[in-house]
């Protein structure tokens, strides 16, 4: 359950983010990540975002979910 | 360059080591990524009290049951707690007999129902450590914000640290060497707050990510603290975890909720180890709306779900594992969630 996936930042709405997940886009709370600009990698869990990490970092959660069969890595991390 | 496989064995050089890995993704990852595998013979990896599902007192569960029954209300819910059975059966077995069971992936979204159906009593089932509790803290500001009357939650948060306190205190730390300390938990509360575990009892803390390569990184850590006799502090998940952890998410997360004693499964009563929100919130508190008691516990007979979460025993010493409970039939709550101990070991242990 406590597992957080990393989703780029493209649009902000407010406190509201809107985030692609390798093309499904979801609206996400920015109250923890008030800092976070476009084009920012941050790690969702349960419809807010946790944390800023590098785009690095978010390959290697991709990669992670890949190994355990749940998704493939975002073409722009690939 | 040597295999991770090589690396572990060189850490722990034969020498008897114990390490607990807290979190319940990490037990399930451990396996899938092989790293499980990995392990040296004379390293043992037991699991902790880290799987939100399978900590929470059944009178909880009860509690939930007990509301679904009820005229009106729905009950918005992660998905893990669907199956978790209590006394009177499970949440989806009181779907099918009629009771609105809405699963939802954040409480943010149980909300944004409840502003849509104003003629229902929406009851989130707020469980989880650190990470999940957030979103329950703006779900509450949420609801307040847009006066909703009709938006309550049925809080069972918990707080991981002084749940591993707990585990020293009692006869659960005897023989361990150290913890693998969750990924994502200590994203929130940052990588210092393990250091009394350190300091008061002399057990290493290493937080590690959820890939292959960060829970090596963790283990061999670990290993080499008991080897040089130096349990300490340490973070091989620095991309994502701060000494610090994260502010926003703890000011957010106190302005809500106050930290308050907690019954974890078939472990008693532990102090200020989960969250109940403070009085200016107490109107959003399922539990005093309705009158419920949610601190009650009672497990199932013959289960063993309390001693493996505080890996005392494993899944397979319990008398029921595989045999009367199993994923598709769970008799405890560690055979329900994907992340519960005797369902990792069951899918991939056995």
């Amino acid at each position: 359950m406590c597992l957080a996936v990393p989703g780029r930042l493209i649009a902000i709405d407010g406190k509201v983010g809107v985030l692609d997940f390798q093309g499904n886009q979801l609206r996400v709370s920015l109250a923890m990540t008030p800092e976070a600009t476009i084009g920012a990698w941050l790690l969702v869990h349960a419809g807010m975002a946790l944390q800023e990490v590098d785009p690095d970092e978010a390959r290697q959660t991709w990669a992670y979910l890949q190994e355990m069969g749940v998704a493939d890595v975002p073409a722009e991390l690939a | 360059m040597s295999t991770p496989a090589e690396r572990l064995a060189t850490a722990c050089a034969g020498r008897r080591v114990t390490l607990m890995e807290v979190c319940g993704t990490h037990t399930v990852s451990l396996f899938r990524s092989g790293v499980r595998g990995m392990l040296p013979p004379s390293l043992k990896l037991i699991s902790g009290p880290g799987c939100p599902v399978c900590v929470t007192a059944q009178g909880y569960i009860d509690a939930a049951l007990e509301l679904a029954g009820r005229q009106g209300v729905t009950i918005a819910t992660y998905g893990d707690m669907v199956r978790v059975p209590g006394r009177g059966g499970s949440l989806a077995e009181a779907r099918a007999r009629g009771a609105d069971v809405l699963v939802v992936y954040s409480a943010l979204d149980a909300v944004a129902w409840a502003a849509k159906h104003p003629e229902r009593q929406v009851v989130f089932l707020a469980v989880g450590f650190e990470t999940t509790t957030p979103a329950t803290a703006q779900a509450v500001l949420d609801a307040e914000e847009q006066g909703l009357a009709n938006f309550r939650v049925l809080t069972a948060h918990k707080l991981v640290v002084p749940a591993m306190l707990a585990l020293l205190a009692g006869d659960g730390g005897d023989g361990l060497d150290g913890f693998l300390c969750p990924g994502h938990v200590s994203v929130v509360i940052g990588s210092e707050a393990y250091r009394p575990i350190v300091t008061r009892h002399g057990k290493a803390c290493v937080v590690a990510g959820f890939e292959a390569s960060s829970m090596v990184a963790g283990i061999e850590r670990l290993c080499e603290m008991q080897r040089d006799g130096q349990p300490g502090l340490d973070n091989r998940y620095t991309v994502a975890v701060k000494p610090e952890g994260n502010p926003h998410a703890q000011a957010l997360i106190d302005r809500v909720f106050e930290s308050c004693d907690a019954t974890w499964r078939a472990m008693g009563t532990i102090p200020g180890s989960g969250l109940r929100l403070r009085a200016a919130y107490r109107r959003f508190d399922a539990a005093v709306h309705y009158r419920l008691n949610t601190e009650v516990d009672d497990d199932p007979g013959a289960c063993r779900c309390g001693e493996v979460i505080q890996g005392k025993v494993e899944p397979k010493e319990c008398p029921l594992f595989g045999n009367g409970c199993t994923p598709t039939n769970p008799v405890g709550p560690c055979m329900v969630s994907s992340e519960g101990t005797c369902a990792a070991w069951f899918k991939y242990g056995r």
